[in-house]
């Protein structure tokens, strides 16, 4: 029995990697992705383009812009001081946020009451409207403070002190990077395995497997070990990265976050086995995992948070296990999480693969022709 | 004034490049066609058939050389030549869900075959193909024989100059294959279209009038079939020995010195000798009744084999096969039954009420043509394919759901190469080995045995998908016979293959059956039949007739044909079903 598995998973292993192409779809990909998603998708706004539109001639106007101008978050990229430039700034996509003070803002603050800043914001993408008046409105905050500070007057009744736990700088690469490991391992072991079986039946070697006396269940194993292997590498290479080349502090244990990562692989080559015993042609195994493969990570939890989703789509995420691997992920990396407390997220996924691989074998006796 | 050559080459080469592997699939050609006549390029697969025909029909463009097809350049303008010819390439693109009427009006569209002419060509292709009451029916629910006849109107419907049919006859039944064969001719003669074939079929070449002799890239010759089969006159006859099987007569002959080739033909065995004059038979033991022998006119397949022969001067005797299971020669015991087993898709029948028995130490043969059901009973026999009704059984088990351990005792090799096309010829034959479950010393011996007696040695570090088509067959069957099995199925396992690796096969069948081993062999190669001890013929999923070669043939005796062959024996049977059914075949 074992030494049938053995055989089977060297052969499996041989044949991807004796291939020009398979190596280099197990390589290429994934390095690009997590350079993509490390640098690129961020969801912090820096130097987003803003208009000034200044129509006041005083010092606490100027003292406003200044601290715009000193933001990293901002760039200047137009002063204006007609009110019909602003719907072409806007409009071109030229500024996302312009910045109008009225001409008695600062005769209005001098004299003790409040002077009006008008905000005009291009809402197409709300996510990063929302970003970019939030900054603003810090910004306002720190210079109405200082401003009274400056004139020995009480500041603002209630003050806000901000402490972010796990992550000081709220810095969101810290939050996709992370995430990036359970995305990319899913990403290669769903291919390796979805395509396994698909690809035998194309080359009419399924056959050939199948009228020998290896059992299906040795085969479901045997084909199950160079996915789980490979999975194993990859995500091992990207927390590697992670933690070296991006900077993430990895808090928590490094056993806890293999257990994770052993389980969610499971159920991924599981899943993977399971289209790859559906699919005829390795065309339709491709189709098939991507098509897995994308809900998988919209409901995961990778980029918007489960808990803004509608009440039935939540409960969908429950047999997802990309969910349940992103919170072990998160746990670890920033929170320190210990095997113990991610428990609730290790038996989920446990069940997943244990499910999915009984139905791949199942799959593998029963849609033969 | 001399008629333009239909098609003519000069010093022409192409070479296909994949992976870091060179194929000269055309290593400079020279030759011409004359026009209004039947040229056949015959030649093994990879002989670089099918790259002369896309390269006159202007699909691929030649690395050197000159090709002129009806005084064209094909390189300076491929859209003149393609529209002076007619293209069949061996998958003709049928539209499967229009009707015969639909695809007909599809090419005639595609081709600008004005409306007012449609009518009159309609009619006349239609008398030629014999499809005019079809013209409504689907062109997938046709059969395949009807399908090429389909294929061939399509392709003529804007009357070509030239017509180039790549191989329009592969796995069509030998019924379908005659008539194909009258509406080439007659098109020939009464429309004085030139037309170049290719076939992998021997006894296709002497329909032709011109032959054109391809071996991996090369020209070996060109002239009139005649023109091959002259130089062996006096060396061909035909041996009988009433006291030893034919098989076994079949052997000794083509271990004598004297002979180039012996091959089992009907109930006798051809023997084809170095030089002139019958073989000396005094060492040959034939048993008290000794050898009948007479001589025979020579034919195109003698003419090839003995060309393809001094080809490969080193060609490999026949190794030695040790090892097999020595058991009793063939014994009463039914190895494989089979009772009215069906296969059913929707309410299509691939297979219906096909029964039989395969003793111990026989061979026996499916035959017929592709889609008449023998790839779905072999399946389902292997295990590979839930039967819909009936019972079978391999040694004494449904291999479907008998233990794993009962498949150790089967050996299966598939139509197609079906091992690991990446892996190399020795991590093949070790993955194999384990497998199958052999382990240490044994798994050592057995890959030894492969390595050697099938000749592998020499390529055990090649990646398999590399290796020439005749060493893949060697490495399949070897990874077949590897935990030496008592039952062996084959699928088609000649399809493709150049006669000589033709002959080796069945020699190693044979040695194996000799010791006791139960061959299942399917082909649509009816010749073959004679090798088998008993075998059934199938049609549309159904078993038309079964018995020994020799009761099968005798049925169709008659005054006409006194020495039936196979194939006459087939075609009688489609008819008589033909007729029981009510409809002309």
């Amino acid at each position: 029995m074992l030494r049938h598995i053995l055989a089977l998973a060297l052969k499996e292993l041989l044949a991807l990697l004796r291939d020009k192409r398979s190596r280099f779809v197990l390589i290429g990909p994934p390095i690009a992705q997590l350079l993509v998603f490390g640098f690129a998708a961020t969801f912090d706004l820096q130097n987003a383009p803003m208009a000034i539109y200044n129509q006041d001639q005083g010092a606490a106007a100027r003292e406003l812009i200044a601290r715009f101008e000193g933001s990293r978050n901002f760039e200047v990229v137009a002063r204006i001081d007609r009110d019909d430039e602003i719907a072409a700034l806007v409009d071109e996509r030229r500024a996302l946020l312009v910045l109008r003070i009225g001409p008695r803002f600062s005769e209005e603050i001098l004299r003790g009451g409040s002077g009006p800043v008008q905000v005009i914001l291009d809402g197409r993408n709300s996510n990063t409207a929302m970003l970019a008046l939030n900054y603003t409105r810090s910004i306002v905050t720190d210079f109405n403070e200082a401003w009274a500070a400056r004139r020995g007057q009480p500041g603002s009744p209630a003050r806000l002190e901000i402490r972010p736990w796990y992550n000081a700088n709220l810095e969101s690469r810290w939050f996709v990077v992370p995430g990036i490991v359970g995305l990319l391992t899913l990403v290669v072991t769903l291919i390796v395995t979805a395509l396994s079986v698909a690809r035998e039946r194309e080359a009419g070697t399924f056959d050939q497997l199948l009228v020998t006396p290896l059992r299906p269940v040795e085969i479901l194993i045997g084909k199950s070990i160079p996915g789980l292997l490979i999975g194993l590498l990859q995500g091992s290479l990207i927390v590697a990265i992670a933690v070296h080349g991006f900077g993430i502090p990895l808090r928590g244990s490094v056993g806890a976050l293999y257990l994770g990562m052993a389980l969610f692989l499971l159920s991924a080559v599981g899943v993977g086995l399971m289209i790859s015993s559906l699919a005829v042609t390795q065309q339709q195994g491709l189709l098939g995992a991507f098509l897995f493969m994308v809900p998988a990570v919209i409901l995961s939890g990778f980029a918007t948070p489960i808990a803004n989703m509608p009440q039935a789509v939540q409960a969908i995420t429950y047999i997802n296990p990309l969910r349940y691997f992103l919170i072990v992920l998160r746990g670890v990396f920033l929170q320190g999480d210990s095997c113990a407390l991610l428990m609730d997220q290790y038996w989920p996924m446990a069940l997943i693969g244990l499910v999915s691989l009984i139905l791949a074998g199942w799959l593998f006796r029963h849609r033969m022709y | 004034m001399v008629t333009a050559a239909a098609l003519a080459c000069r010093r022409l080469c192409k070479a296909f490049t994949s992976g870091n592997r060179v194929t000269q699939a055309l290593d400079d050609i020279d030759l011409t066609v004359a026009p209004g006549r039947i040229a056949g390029l015959i030649g093994p697969d990879g002989a670089g058939k099918t790259t002369l025909m896309r390269l006159a029909a202007g699909l691929l463009r030649a690395d050197a050389g000159e090709l002129r097809v009806l005084d064209l350049d094909v390189s300076r303008e491929p859209l003149a030549v393609q529209s002076a010819i007619g293209y069949m390439p061996q998958r003709f693109g049928l539209y499967e869900d229009l009707s015969v009427q639909e695809n007909l009006d599809l090419y005639a569209d595609l081709q600008g075959v004005p409306v007012a002419e449609r009518g009159e060509r309609y009619a006349e292709l239609m008398r030629l193909v014999g499809l005019a009451r079809f013209a409504a029916r689907l062109a997938g629910r046709l059969s395949g024989g009807m399908k090429q006849k389909l294929g061939l109107a399509c392709t003529l419907v804007r009357p070509p100059r030239l017509l180039l049919l790549d191989e329009p006859t592969v796995g069509v039944d030998p019924v379908s294959r005659r008539e194909l064969w009258a509406i080439v001719q007659r098109l020939v003669r009464e429309q004085g279209v030139s037309v170049l074939l290719s076939t992998a079929y021997l006894d296709e070449a002497e329909r032709c009038d011109e032959v054109i002799l391809l071996h991996q890239g090369r020209l070996l010759g060109q002239g009139t079939p005649a023109s091959f089969s002259e130089p062996l006159a006096g060396r061909c006859h035909l041996a009988n020995a009433p006291a030893i099987p034919k098989r076994r007569l079949q052997m000794r002959l083509a271990a004598l010195p004297a002979v180039a080739d012996a091959i089992i033909q009907g109930e006798r065995v051809r023997v084809v000798t170095h030089a002139a004059g019958p073989p000396d038979l005094s060492e040959l033991d034939a048993g008290p009744a000794g050898v009948e022998i007479r001589p025979v006119a020579p034919n195109f397949e003698d003419a090839f084999i003995t060309r393809l022969q001094a080809e490969r001067a080193e060609a490999t005797p026949n190794p030695p096969l040790p090892g097999a299971h020595a058991m009793a020669g063939p014994g009463g015991a039914a190895v494989i039954r089979v009772d009215r087993l069906e296969r059913r898709f929707g309410a299509f029948y691939a297979v219906r009420d096909v029964s039989f028995e395969v003793r111990r130490g026989e061979i026996f043969g499916l035959l017929g043509a592709n889609g008449a059901g023998k790839s779905t009973t072999f399946r389902m026999l292997c295990g590979l394919l839930p039967a819909s009704g009936g019972r079978l059984e391999v040694a004494g088990h449904d291999l479907r759901r008998a233990a794993a351990q009962a498949r150790g005792r089967i050996g299966y090799m598939a139509q197609r190469f079906s091992l690991y096309a990446n892996l190399t010829v020795a991590q093949n034959l070790r993955f194999f080995a384990s497998a199958y479950g052999l382990v240490q010393r044994r798994r050592q011996e057995r890959i030894r045995w492969a390595l050697d007696g099938f000749d592998l040695e020499r390529y055990a570090d090649m990646a398999s998908g590399d290796l020439p088509l005749g060493y893949k067959q060697r490495l399949a069957m070897a990874a077949a016979l590897m935990h030496e099995p008592d039952i062996l199925f084959l699928d088609e396992p000649t399809s493709g293959v150049d006669p000589l690796a033709r002959r080796e096969f069945w020699h190693r069948i044979n040695r194996l059956a000799e010791q006791g081993v139960t061959v299942l062999v399917t082909t649509h190669f009816m010749d073959e039949a004679n090798y088998c001890d008993r075998l059934v013929i199938m049609a549309d999923g159904e078993v038309l007739a079964q018995g020994t070669p020799a009761e099968t043939k005798a049925r169709f005796r008659d005054a006409e044909r006194p020495d039936p062959t196979m194939e006459d024996a087939f075609i009688a049977l489609i008819e008589q079903r033909a007729q029981a059914a009510g409809e002309p075949p």
